[in-house]
């Protein structure tokens, strides 16, 4: 009771006060009333105030009463100096609503430990080598024959899972027309077992479902999608659905916080590995291993096993390579089994981003201290300002301890209300940005709780930043001496030097963020602008499927059928577009020799007249003839192909080709050969970051031993339109597809614009945002500059005023007020070239083609802080040099 | 923080007393009768007897009511909690034992 009603009291404030004093006059009155004499009654009683005190101290708790006390007056101050608080307010807000977004995405991306029982018993098993180009390479995709006799191996320690990527797959329900797009993953049924999930509805996979390939045609939802898709409808159980040419039966509903192992990508549907067709191939690698431990303890024993299971397995498949080049078996056969913690999962997304997100996380990490110091200062200013008030509080009996309290209360004020503000951004920024990771049309579904995690980071957040900017200020002004203060003179030089070190931090902060924003900004550009050999303009692709192969002739009727569509130019045919990702290499042979070349040449396959679509410019030779074929198989006979500017290059030497033959060696024995008809100029392939690899296209007809044609079950057409706008089309094509045959459905529909966007869809985020915040950093540091300048000179106005008097010019003057100021700048920004010649060397995998080094990559950064540094210190020279000095000297 | 008194220590355990005799005190009533029935040789100064009310009121011994005289006027009397019986029941002895002892000690000489 008595602790509740003393903190209860705290609040109760001038009632409890008037109930004390009721009391003590009451007492009072009653010694009058009994005859005494009220001025000796009076004097008897002592200081009303100091009855009153001592009681009420007793009455409340003392230190939560100054507390509440302080709160209030720093509060009072904050709306004094509205347009200072509201500056150190928002740039603070800024910072930390930016740094709550980028751990909340670190965090959800990388760190967040799965919904799974012991995820910190998770591992990952990858492969660790030297890929084609002789880079370092980790491969975490894996073989299944191999899988197995690991899992076999691993079975008293740990269980082994299987799980695939999950990707967007044509799933249908009824009938073909309606097919949708879900994000598929193959599975271990152990998996649910081993990771504890329990099941929302019906039941999970087990161990029974990994037994025979083909046999287990069972879909598990997750939690999401069903709610998603079917509006957690129970009767989902024993539907179908139908995949490729697998039907599946809906078994059960996985339990909510699961939602697959890839950090970045929500699973739809768990289907057995079983199902997928490479669980009887020794050469597909599909699929990521986990391995989940029973118990604590020491893993590397069973990496040792795993290690020499990998090994002999590797050895035995070398056996059945064909034409490999020696260095690349022998590399193959030095790869070494890594088992690497894995609580957080494994994704894509995580490799693809980490460094990024990381690199973000360490840019507003800098613009929050920037931010820090720029409130540290604008506090330091104000405590100047109030060495008189603190020396009045001092001589009244304060102790340092309450100063310092004061202080830091005005602090965690701007702090909780920055925080505050903070919070508000990152609750939408986060998810803005996660929106933006993937193109438009396969976004990134990344789960971003907002729980204990995210707010205790906040909350730490901005208790260490008032911490940061409020306990120097608070500390130097509660050391101040009455005596000197209230005399109107103090050392202020030792505050100056304070305030010109963290501007000399907040310059070097603010060319690293600068600097390295550049650096991500010219990457972007150099990577949009650079040329790709190919014309994207006006083009739409059509990825098409059909239900089962169809013969090369439905294909071409189709691409006739879509060339008599109002607004269409061109139609062409093509295995992929180019640049979405796609790629199909082999080792060339030339002269009937075996590859020695160890560089890989990039095939596709593409129908007459694509060449023209795609604005290739076609060398020398010929494009292709519709009767023109492609050997499909090692025993067809030789085809025709026609080669670009790099392959002639790299395997001919730089001679005319046209002519010559060449083979591609596959994994089975025999080679495909080919005979080029014609060269062309180079166009990027696969990814917009390669240099231009050695490319071959093939026709789109391809023909078997026998000679006769091969069907297909997925193409793409490309179509140049009319209009500016090829996707305005889009909607025609799609219906117009199976109106030219019903076999045929666009499964997906993207400009060549989109496709190659897509490639640099994380140099666009990085590039924005740096740029964001490397705005928000010269805003804050100039502000921050200002704010110190104009203090510099309050400070000195009396020093000026008499220079003047005695005749000073007003560029000395000038000189006399920016002088310090300046050579931090320049300190700071030495400083800063530093750190960002440190800081490139873990950001190198993010740039392209940039150098730290290039002239206008350093030159920018120098001259913005310039030009800020100017603009913020212009006020404070004018105002130097337009005092009046009779005015200041007058005044003192 | 309260002063030391020279009655300090002891006017807890006379309050005490005083509100278990006689229940429903204001502070100068327990004041009257302390230097009363000491036949004026206990003087309770008036600022030490309100923070040890109070004091006692937070420890939750007496708790107060304000009430209203004939005339007119509003007045907080004091009365023993349970808790308050039980802390007289406690200190009284000790208080006591000490006196006599510290009377035994003074005799001996």
């Amino acid at each position: 009771m008595s602790w509740w009603s003393r903190l209860g009291n705290v609040f109760r404030g001038n009632g409890m006060n008037r109930e004390l004093d009721e009391e003590l006059e009451s007492h009072i009155e009653e010694a009058i009333e009994k005859g005494r004499d009220p001025a000796e009654a009076r004097r008897a009683f002592g200081s009303a105030l100091r009855n009153r005190e001592e009681s009420r101290d007793i009455k409340i708790f003392a230190w939560l009463d100054s507390l509440r006390a302080d709160a209030i007056l720093g509060w009072r101050r904050l709306r004094q100096q509205r347009i200072t608080s509201a500056a150190a307010i928002l740039s603070l807000a800024l910072a930390i609503g930016a740094c709550t977004s980028a751990f909340r995405l670190i965090d959800a991306m990388l760190l967040r430990p799965l919904p799974v029982s012991h995820p910190e018993r998770l591992y990952i098993a990858e492969r660790k080598g030297i890929d084609v180009t002789g880079h370092d390479r980790n491969s975490d995709a894996w073989e299944y024959p191999l899988f197995q006799q690991m899992r076999t191996a691993a079975e008293d320690q740990a269980e082994l899972i299987a799980v695939s990527n999950a990707v967007p797959t044509d799933i249908t329900y009824s009938s073909d027309q309606e097919m949708e797009k879900g994000y598929r993953q193959f599975v271990s049924g152990g998996m649910f077992g081993s990771f504890g999930l329990k099941p929302a509805l019906g039941r999970l996979l087990t161990e029974n479902d990994d037994l025979k390939p083909g046999a287990h045609p069972y879909a598990v939802l997750s939690y999401d999608y069903w709610k998603r898709r079917f509006g957690e409808d129970p009767k989902v159980l024993g539907r179908g659905l139908r995949i490729g040419n697998d039907l599946y039966t809906i078994v059960g509903v996985c339990g909510a916080p699961f939602t697959g192992t890839e950090p970045g990508t929500v699973t739809d549907i768990f289907v057995p590995t079983m199902m997928h067709p490479g669980v009887v191939q020794s050469d597909w690698e599909w699929f990521r291993t986990f391995v989940h431990f029973k118990r604590d303890g020491d893993i590397e024993p069973l990496r040792e096993q795993l290690h020499a299971i990998m090994h002999a397995f590797d050895s035995e498949r070398t056996r059945s390579f064909y034409g490999e080049p020696k260095e690349l078996v022998d590399n193959f056969l030095k790869q070494k089994l890594l088992l690497e913690p894995a609580a957080g999962g494994a994704s894509w997304m995580q490799d693809q981003y980490r460094r990024s997100l990381i690199a973000l996380g360490v840019l507003v990490a800098l613009v929050l201290l920037i931010a820090c110091a720029n409130v540290a200062n604008l506090m330091t200013a104000q405590a100047a300002s109030r060495a008189r008030e603190m020396a009045l509080r001092v001589s009244l009996g304060a102790g340092r301890r309450r100063l310092v309290q004061l202080m830091l209360i005005e602090s965690a004020w701007i702090a909780f209300l920055a925080s505050a503000f903070g919070g508000i951004f990152a609750w939408w920024s986060a998810p803005f940005i996660v929106s933006r990771i993937n193109p438009p049309n396969n976004p990134a579904r990344l789960v971003l709780p907002a729980d204990w995690r995210v707010l205790g980071f906040a909350f730490a957040l901005a208790a260490g930043v008032a911490l940061l900017f409020g306990l120097e200020p608070a500390l130097r002004a509660s050391a101040v001496k009455p005596v000197s203060a209230l005399k109107g003179g103090e050392d202020p030089h030792s505050r100056r030097r304070l305030m010109h070190g963290l501007i000399a931090a907040q310059v070097a902060f603010c060319f690293l963020v600068v600097f390295v924003s550049g650096l991500f900004v010219t990457t972007f550009e150099r990577l949009s602008n650079q040329p790709n050999g190919f014309s994207a303009e006006r083009l739409i692709t059509l990825d098409t499927i059909s239900q089962s192969k169809q013969p090369p002739a439905y294909w071409d009727q189709v691409a006739e059928h879509l060339r008599s569509v109002p607004g269409v130019e061109k139609v062409a045919l093509c295995g992929w577009p180019l640049l979405d990702g796609n790629g199909w290499n082999g080792f060339i042979s030339t002269n009937g020799e075996s590859p020695s070349n160890q560089t890989l040449a990039y095939f596709l396959s593409v129908s007459p007249g694509w060449i023209d679509i795609m604005k290739i410019p076609l060398i020398s030779g010929r494009d292709f003839l519709p009767t023109d074929v492609s050997p499909g198989v090692t025993s067809a006979p030789a085809g025709v192909a026609i080669v670009n500017e790099v392959f002639v290059q790299t395997y001919f030497k730089g001679e005319n080709p046209i002519g010559r033959l060449f083979g591609k060696a596959g994994g089975t024995p025999g080679e495909l050969r080919f005979k080029i008809i014609g060269v062309v100029g180079n166009a990027r392939y696969r990814d917009i970051r390669e240099p231009m690899t050695p490319t071959a296209y093939v026709p789109f007809h391809s023909i078997d031993a026998n000679g006769s044609m091969r069907p297909q079950r997925a193409e793409t057409f490309i179509v140049r339109t009319f209009t500016s706008n090829p996707l305005a089309l889009a909607s025609t094509l799609r219906q117009e597809v199976p109106r030219a045959r019903p076999e045929f459905r666009v499964s997906n529909i993207r400009s060549q614009e989109q496709i190659n966007q897509g490639n640099t869809v994380r140099e666009r985020l990085l590039a924005r945002l740096a740029l964001f915040f490397a705005t928000v950093a010269l805003l804050i540091a100039g502000v921050g500059l200002y704010g110190v300048l104009h203090y510099s000179v309050l400070q000195r106005r009396r020093e000026i005023g008499i220079r003047m008097a005695i005749g000073a010019q007003p560029a000395r003057i000038a000189r006399l007020v920016t002088l310090n100021i300046l050579t931090m700048v320049f300190v700071g920004a030495l400083g800063g070239i530093a750190l960002g010649f440190a800081s490139v060397r873990y950001i190198s995998t993010l740039l392209y083609h940039v150098k730290p080094t290039d002239a206008t990559i350093l030159a920018v950064p120098l001259v913005t802080i310039a030009i800020v540094t100017i603009l913020a210190s212009l006020p404070a020279i004018i105002r130097a040099v337009r005092m009046d000095p009779v005015k200041i000297l007058r005044s003192e | 923080m309260t002063k030391p008194d020279s009655l300090q220590g002891s006017l807890d355990l006379l309050v005490l007393k005083i509100l278990s005799r006689k229940p429903r005190l204001h502070g100068y009533a327990i004041m009257s009768a302390i230097q009363e029935i000491s036949c004026g040789v206990l003087r309770v100064e008036e600022g030490s007897l309100y923070p040890a009310l109070h004091r006692m009121e937070e420890a939750n011994w007496v708790r107060a009511e304000w009430i209203t005289k004939e005339s007119g006027r509003r007045t907080r009397v004091y009365e023993l909690t349970a808790a308050g019986k039980k802390q007289l029941v406690a200190v009284e002895p000790r208080w006591r034992a000490v006196n006599s002892a510290v009377d035994r000690v003074l005799r001996e000489v």
